[in-house]
């Protein structure tokens, strides 16, 4: 276990330096000098070349790069242009809404989708299965961010029983006045991980029941019960593995759902940095959002390769 | 040496159907990809004919026609928040929003499939130079990127389009690698090499045919995912702009509608969501099809 | 230029000349260790000589991973060796003799008859690809494809335009032999070809091979982990075991008189069916050893009734007992240190 451990990580690496060299080139690939947002259109061609200088930009690409990983492993992202302010604290104050967003959705989609997921597998072929599978490739199919506003205007606007945006004026807490405003996002943000959880979980049980050994444990007289423990104890990290990369998509994709709902998360932050052009800020919401998708793609695989150690080939 | 002496064929042999015309029987067999497909072409030719299916000018406002709700006369579907007729501006949605979702895909698929075929095929160092690149890319979930890619450009339909490629082309490749490998450590491919074939021969005579179905089923499954992103896009104000109609742009500028006439501010999203529905069924149809042990 | 025909390829060395003589043939594959872990490899073949002589069928057993079909696809040029020479009628083959001639010359026919066959290939098709990869015209191509098809017993009108799924077993191996034959090679590898077929329809190929064997001129190498099928169709035979030779000689004397105690075990393992028949040889015990950590002295030791001490110090050398009958065993090469080794002559 140690040395897929390791040979998993060491695999990692590579592609972590990719990811921080795309993010790194972003800036480079955005129309329009670098310092056109912090300079004022008319200032001198020594004021610029100063500036240049000031910023490393009259450096090498590879020298650039360099400095600004340095900086990055360091915690320094560098300085919103619009706000001032570190870009680090900036996105630590907006990850930890987006991950409660995330991880609620993540949760609500995991339990519904593997519930109906494991009903279709099971009744293969009746109505019971026709009407979950549907359900799935809606959730797969549907526009979430449109589904968002569905929720808004049948929830918020006709019965009025939920807010519409934002999370709330109160700090984060467990009670209902911070919760209420979760529940949208949270359930729009979960019916594609639904879906797909569905789907998976779905063929997996399929899979599980058809092989010989579930009908020998039935023949065999084991209670129904017993046989479905079985069934699950098969499917289930697959289908936990499946909901650990959902997770990771969708703390980098709720973007589109966070600007629905004005939620303070990465995704409104991100947001607000394109519009405002803000660069610092963009490059290091995605540098963060990629890493963390990176990271929890290797957590994944080493849950995985722990459980079932035939994957660690 | 040579006992035969090469003769041309005496007569035509019989010809058994191919691969491709069962697929194709299979499909015709399936009421909901036949249904699914019916719906594709329905919204191809609905924006194909736009300019003629369209009741109105699809930029023609009115200031003191607005927001109107579905069912006034003039308006069958109401009208947006400039007073423009909603049946005209989602039929020439179609335009933009088909071309915006759907061309990515195709174009992903060609630069993505000959990635991975080489990739699969040469296997060894080129193999590795370009799947490690891919993983670069798809390392990043799918709508950051598509974001990431489109905010830096800036926004504009020609940069949506090309960062939702840059998205594909690393999904596609995987694909492709895995599929080409596995066809490649076939006998049929040894047997091919042994006759003396250049490499490029052998990839096109013995290797697509055999790695272009399952490649192919994967990228029409993306054309769902395609037309969702792409409207996202231009919900987020990353795609087409104002005043051009497409069905993401529309649902961004209706979302103060909501509150007025919630009916109308939804609509765009409903022929997203039909696109969308019908690209998934099409492709799972086809790939149930294409499978030859069903 | 599009011919109409291949040109047809000359015997160039007589009859006395070996068709391939394959010296110090070597390939290990290297295999991945831990990530620290040191640089191995799977020893698949290790230093395997022998020749071929023109119309013969040199037969080749052994257990599965003893570098058969290795050796065939080295062969064939599937993948480079490691190291050692192919001589082709006198001609070393890379220098003097270019690849693609070489491929002309020697063809293969594999077990998995399915695999073997592009499933969305005609079996005309299939047929007629490798002369036109050797500038053959499509039209002529598909005619020699039609001629072969009737040649291996398929009737060309029924088979030709059928795609290999709608196939028996034994009417795609029998495309195969064709597919083989359609670019007029002087040898044929048929590695395995009959192994996955019903023991009735085995008979039939193994018949019609002996047929285009006489009536094409063509030589064979047989490569069968099944000794009574190699026993029917080889003139020669060469034991195999975990990369190396371990005996080669003529087939009577290779089946009646085993020089090697792996031979001598392999034929006691064979099934028979008149009691009288059977060996008292020991039988074969346990599976080969790693190809990867061979033992040291003999790789056979482990596994040897003979096994002494001098066995586990000294590899030996492929030695001839009689003229064309060569075993690797010390048993077998006088002077050696073994207690049953032959006496040196005075």
């Amino acid at each position: 276990m140690m040395a897929y451990a390791a040979k998993r990580i060491l695999q990692v690496v590579p592609v972590a330096v990719g990811v921080s060299v795309v993010c790194f080139m972003l800036i480079h690939l955005a129309p329009g000098d670098p310092l056109a947002a912090i300079l004022p259109s008319d200032a001198s061609a020594d004021l610029q070349a100063q500036m240049r200088a000031l910023y490393g930009l009259d450096r090498p690409l590879p020298v650039q790069y360099g400095l600004w990983l340095i900086r990055a492993l360091h915690g320094d992202l560098g300085q919103s242009i619009a706000t001032g302010r570190p870009v680090t604290g900036e996105i630590a104050g907006a990850a930890v809404n987006t991950f409660i967003l995330a991880g609620v959705a993540t949760v609500l989609g995991f339990t519904v989708g593997a519930t109906l997921g494991f009903l279709a597998g099971l009744a293969r072929g009746t109505w019971v299965d026709r009407i979950t599978s549907g359900i799935a490739m809606l959730g797969v199919s549907v526009p979430h961010y449109w589904l968002g506003l569905v929720l808004v205007i049948v929830f918020s606007v006709e019965l009025n029983w939920l807010p519409a945006t934002g999370a709330g004026p109160g700090g984060r807490s467990l009670d209902w006045s911070y919760l209420r405003f979760l529940v949208l996002p949270a359930v729009t943000l979960s019916v594609i991980p639904m879906g797909i959880i569905a789907r998976t979980v779905r063929s997996l049980v399929a899979d599980v029941t058809a092989q010989d050994f579930v009908s020998a444990l039935g023949a065999k007289g084991m209670l129904r019960r017993q046989v479905l423990r079985h069934v699950v104890r098969n499917v289930a990290p697959t289908a936990l593995s499946v909901m650990g990369l959902q997770l990771g998509y969708l703390l980098g994709g709720s973007i589109l759902i966070e600007t629905v709902f004005s939620w303070p998360g990465t995704g409104f932050l991100l947001n607000t940095a394109i519009f405002t052009r803000d660069l610092p800020l963009l490059q290091g919401t995605i540098l963060v959002l990629a890493m963390i998708f990176v990271l929890i793609n290797l957590g994944v695989d080493l849950l995985q390769g722990a459980i079932d150690p035939r994957i660690q080939r | 040496m040579s006992v035969l002496a090469a003769s041309p064929p005496a007569l035509r042999a019989e010809r058994s159907p191919g691969y491709w015309r069962g697929v194709g029987s299979r499909i015709a067999r399936d009421p909901v990809v036949v249904a699914a497909l019916a719906v594709i072409v329905a919204l191809v030719l609905m924006a194909l004919l736009a300019p003629e299916l369209a009741p109105m000018a699809p930029d023609k406002g009115s200031m003191i026609r607005r927001l109107k709700p579905i069912g006034t006369p003039g308006y069958p579907l109401g009208s947006d928040e400039l007073g423009r007729d909603m049946l005209s501006r989602l039929i020439y949605g179609a335009r933009l929003s088909l071309l915006m979702g759907v061309v990515p895909v195709p174009v992903a698929f060609l630069f993505g499939a000959t990635l991975g075929i080489v990739a699969g095929y040469a296997g060894g160092l080129v193999n590795a130079l370009i799947m490690r690149t891919v993983d670069v890319f798809y390392a990043f979930p799918s709508v950051l990127l598509a974001v990431a890619l489109s905010g830096t450009l800036g926004s504009g339909l020609g940069n949506a389009m090309f960062s939702l490629t840059v998205v594909f082309i690393p999904q596609i490749a995987r694909v492709a690698e895995s599929v080409t490998t596995g066809v490649r450590k076939l006998d049929y491919i040894d047997a091919a090499r042994a006759s003396g074939a250049r490499p490029l021969t052998i990839v096109l005579e013995h290797v697509l045919g055999n790695v272009l179905g399952p490649i192919f089923v994967f990228a029409t499954s993306l054309v769902s995912v395609s037309m969702i992103l792409a409207s996202g896009l231009s919900f987020l104000g990353l795609g087409v702009r104002p005043p051009d109609a497409e069905w993401g742009l529309m649902l961004n500028t209706l979302r103060t509608a909501i509150y007025v006439n919630p009916a109308v501010a939804a609509l765009p999203g409903v022929l997203i969501l039909i696109t969308s529905v019908s690209f998934n069924l099409f492709s799972d149809g086809l790939r149930g099809a294409m499978d030859v042990r069903s | 230029m599009r011919a109409a025909v291949l040109p047809p390829l000359e015997d160039r060395g007589g009859p006395a000349q070996p068709l391939l003589t394959v010296g110090g043939l070597v390939k290990h594959f290297p295999v991945k260790g831990g990530v620290f872990g040191p640089r191995r490899a799977v020893q698949a073949v290790d230093g395997v000589d022998f020749s071929v002589l023109k119309g013969e069928t040199l037969g080749v057993v052994g257990e599965s991973g003893c570098g058969k079909s290795t050796t065939a696809r080295l062969l064939v040029r599937l993948m480079a060796p490691d190291a050692g020479t192919v001589i082709f009628d006198g001609e070393s083959v890379g220098d003097a003799l270019s690849l693609r001639d070489y491929r002309r010359q020697v063809q293969m026919v594999f077990q998995d008859s399915y695999a073997s066959l592009n499933p969305r290939l005609t079996i005309e098709d299939s047929i007629a690809f490798g002369p036109r990869v050797h500038g053959v015209a499509a039209r002529a191509a598909t005619g020699r494809a039609h001629d072969l098809l009737a040649r291996v017993g398929l009737e060309p009108r029924r088979f030709a335009g059928r795609y290999p799924h709608e196939l028996s077993g034994g009417q795609r191996q029998r495309v195969n032999i064709a597919r083989a034959l359609a670019l007029e090679p002087r040898l044929v590898i048929l590695d395995e070809a009959v192994s996955a077929l019903d023991k009735s329809v085995e008979a039939q190929v193994l018949n019609l091979l002996l047929d285009l064997k006489r009536d094409f001129g063509l030589t064979y190498i047989f490569i069968s982990h099944d000794l009574n099928v190699v026993r029917f169709m080889a003139d020669r035979v060469m034991v195999m075991y975990l990369g190396r030779v371990a005996e080669i000689g003529a087939r009577d004397a290779v089946f009646d008189a085993p020089a090697h105690p792996y031979t001598a075990a392999l034929l006691a393992s064979m099934p028979k069916a008149d009691p009288a028949e059977r060996r008292d040889a020991p039988p074969l015990s346990g599976d080969p050893p790693n190809p990867i950590d061979p033992p040291p002295g003999c790789r056979f030791n482990p596994r040897c009734a003979f096994v002494e001490d001098v066995c586990r110090r000294t590899d030996p050398p492929l030695a001839a007992l009689v003229p064309q009958h060569s075993a690797a065993c010390l048993m077998a090469s006088s002077g050696s240190g073994h207690s049953r080794a032959p006496e040196i002559a005075a």
